[in-house]
């Protein structure tokens, strides 16, 4: 999977995040510096609670940076007021961990798509036009638009949903993509699927990929870098068959070392 | 929205609220319009009890079919009451000569004849203080009048322009309802003020209803805005809504309400400024939980999605926050109206409701029957019915809050 790396997209140098203050303060994301390049794919991996979802967020601006700096296309990002969130948002998008959450339950899927292409400049579009492109976007995620248009989301399965998502990521056809662990919630068999749609994807429009997982044989699977994250903190990072084949923290061992463990369970002459 | 709506109607607690609230609803719409008389209108007497009231000045115009029954007897009986029985029987045994044996005071008419034939003022009654003698003079003074009656004689104006007697009518005398040309059939009798108490009510009913849809309505929608905005935007808004929010809540509203109640002046309160005035100081906990449930929903991934598509924050608030609490926004209004209308009768028991002669709400008729003791002349008519209207409301209103909450929140229901 090593290939030549593009030009650097996103840059953090020494960010930290806390939540709260006196009693309540935790330091959920702790100086942590990352560079991730053009058409890469990259995990960031983590146990529970170790502060993925709060990087993603604050990569993706909707919650502030206590302290340090991220650099978006080498410039610091500026995303001080609306408009230039707006601009921002063009660049970067995500697919969040629960589809089931992810949708507004009172608003039927066309508008969900219509948002997209109206936000990428497609306003004035023909309705003709608009059909055609969600057609597209849906058939790009094997669903059918005839089948889903005029449909509320939690008539969709998970899966479904969770596919959705990917067909809004390809109208908006954005720099970055974050994938906070987009494929916890569905089966085995819509996983790999997903996986496969948004590889795909990043071939197609050359996008950076953030891809956020617990499982380490899963970004072993995709990525191309990896980041193992501890307690707030990056504790290795580099390509990922040199952290995953040759781990040296030992925190990453740990993780690896769980991996088989699954299967050992079933080894009853190591018991 | 339509779905909800037929959910709603599958919970059987919120469709008997709902039925209680709509029938109350109708009455307060239709019966005032359907009523021959107006609400402030006096057409019977002070508190006369439900039934047929006939009028003294419609009476005397009717003719006297004379019912030829001696009422003198029961008249005697009313009259004497059985401490002056044994007065009589003491005063006849010591001065009139009279056997003891020959008295029985359970015998009315027997009693008064000896009475009569032997009791004179003039009799030296040696041994009895002046104080008794009078005593006694009065109590034949009265037996004379309760065996003749009040006789009232009616003059009027004949073509000579003199006054002439035209009739005498007694206190005994009777006529036949149906010979009287104008009765009035007063269903719930009649308030202090004479005035028919099923209209009064039913309109008071309205007006109370309007008050608190009012109040309600200005509350929810102040409670809504603070909760939402403190909620949505946290920070430093939330801190300075939320102190606001707190101020509210730790001062008794019931006390603001007073003191606002107050100055707002006797003058200035008509119906829709006491709704005002409840609505203002009703919001806090609607704002609190409004706030509360936002805050969930704040992190949520939709929310979050709905800004990385670039939707400015009005558009969040209204199309991603508010259809989340609007069935709980409902069942708060529902609530507020309630309160409201119980806020507005408590206000007007303590003479801080609406001040107006053109309309009267249940609090005011509440406050009336009180002030009038209805409860000590055993008016029931005057204030029964308006307790019950206002429990029936309130409790009908609570029903549909319950029924909707089950179905809102399912964990709560069981089957
Ligand atoms: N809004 C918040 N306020 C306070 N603390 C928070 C907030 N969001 C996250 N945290 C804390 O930050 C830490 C990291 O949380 P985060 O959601 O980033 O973990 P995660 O790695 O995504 O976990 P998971 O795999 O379960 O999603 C946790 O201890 C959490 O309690
Ligand atoms: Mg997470």
């Amino acid at each position: 999977m090593a290939k030549e790396l593009g030009k650097s997209v996103l840059k953090g140098e020494n960010i930290t995040k806390v939540f709260g203050y006196g009693k309540t303060r935790t330091e959920a994301v702790k100086q942590v510096n990352f560079d991730f390049h053009e058409g890469e794919v990259i995990s960031i991996v983590g146990e529970s609670g170790s502060g993925k979802t709060t990087i993603a967020r604050m990569i993706l601006g909707l919650i502030g940076i206590t302290e340090g700096t991220l650099l978006f296309n080498g410039q610091p990002r500026d995303i001080s007021n609306g408009r230039k969130k707006k601009e921002y948002w063009k660049n970067i998008q995500a697919v969040f961990q629960d589809p089931f959450s992810s949708f507004n339950i009172f608003n039927k899927i066309d508008d969900l798509l219509l948002d997209c292409i109206n936000m990428t400049g497609g306003k004035h579009k023909s309705d003709k036009e608009k059909f055609d492109m969600m057609t597209e976007a849906c058939s790009f995620v094997n669903l059918k638009y005839a089948e889903l248009t005029n449909k509320y989301p939690f008539e969709l399965s998970g899966g479904q949903m969770q596919r959705l998502m990917i067909a809004r990521v390809f109208l908006l056809k954005p720099k970055i993509l974050i994938a906070d662990e987009p494929t916890s919630m569905v089966d085995a068999c819509s996983r790999a699927t997903i996986l496969d749609m948004l590889l795909k994807l990043r071939d197609e429009i050359n996008m950076t990929i953030i891809f956020i997982t617990h499982d380490i044989g899963l970004a072993y699977y995709v990525s191309d870098s990896v980041y193992i994250m501890e307690h707030g903190k990056f504790v290795e990072s580099g390509p990922a068959e040199d952290v995953i084949i040759h781990p040296q923290a030992a925190y990453t061992k740990r993780l690896i070392s769980d991996v088989p463990k699954i299967y050992g369970e079933w080894d009853l002459s190591t018991v | 929205m339509k779905h909800q709506l037929k959910q709603a109607f599958s919970s059987s607690k919120f469709v008997l609220g709902f039925v209680l609230f709509s029938i109350m609803l109708l009455l307060a719409i239709f019966y005032p319009i359907f009523s021959p008389f107006d609400p402030m209108e006096m057409v019977g007497s002070i508190f006369y009890p439900p039934g047929t009231y006939v009028s003294v000045s419609d009476t005397v115009q009717a003719t006297y079919n004379g019912f030829n029954i001696d009422p003198s007897e029961a008249h005697l009986k009313a009259a004497l009451s059985p401490e002056n029985r044994e007065k009589m029987k003491n005063w006849l045994v010591r001065f009139g000569g009279v056997n003891e044996a020959d008295i029985d005071i359970e015998d009315t008419v027997a009693l008064v004849d000896l009475w009569d034939a032997h009791y004179s003022s003039d009799n030296p009654q040696e041994g009895l203080l002046s104080s008794e003698k009078k005593s006694y003079s009065r109590l034949d003074k009265s037996l004379a009048k309760a065996k003749t009656g009040i006789k009232t004689a009616l003059y009027t104006e004949n073509s000579d322009g003199e006054m002439e007697e035209s009739l005498i009518i007694s206190d005994r005398d009777y006529v036949r309802v149906n010979d009287v040309a104008n009765t009035v059939t007063l269903p719930l009798g009649a308030d202090n003020f004479g005035a028919d108490m099923l209209t009064k009510l039913t309109n008071s009913i309205r007006v109370s209803l309007q008050i608190g849809l009012v109040a309600g309505l200005i509350a929810t929608l102040i409670g809504l805005t603070i909760g939402l905005l403190a909620g949505f935007l946290g920070g430093l808004v939330d801190n300075i809504l939320t102190f606001l929010t707190n101020i509210f809540t730790v001062i008794p509203s019931f006390v603001i309400l007073i003191l606002i109640a107050n100055s707002v002046g006797q003058a200035g309160r008509g119906p829709f400024v006491v709704a005002m005035i409840i609505g203002v100081t009703a919001w806090p906990w609607t704002a609190r939980s409004v706030r509360s449930q936002v805050i969930s929903l704040r992190n949520r991934d939709h929310v979050n999605l709905s800004k990385l598509s670039g939707h400015s924050l009005p558009h969040i608030i209204l199309n991603d926050i508010l259809p989340y609490v609007a069935s709980y926004v409902v069942m708060a209004l529902i609530l507020q109206v309630s309160s409201g209308i119980l806020a507005e009768a408590q206000l007007s028991m303590l003479g801080l409701g609406p001040s107006t002669t053109t309309t009267t709400t249940l609090g005011m008729m509440m406050n009336w029957a009180q002030q009038y003791t209805a409860h000590l002349s055993g008016a029931w008519w005057a204030f029964i019915p308006v307790i019950l209207s206002v429990a029936i409301i309130s409790f009908s209103l609570n029903l549909m809050n319950t029924g909707l909450d089950q179905i809102f929140n399912p964990q709560l229901r069981e089957d």
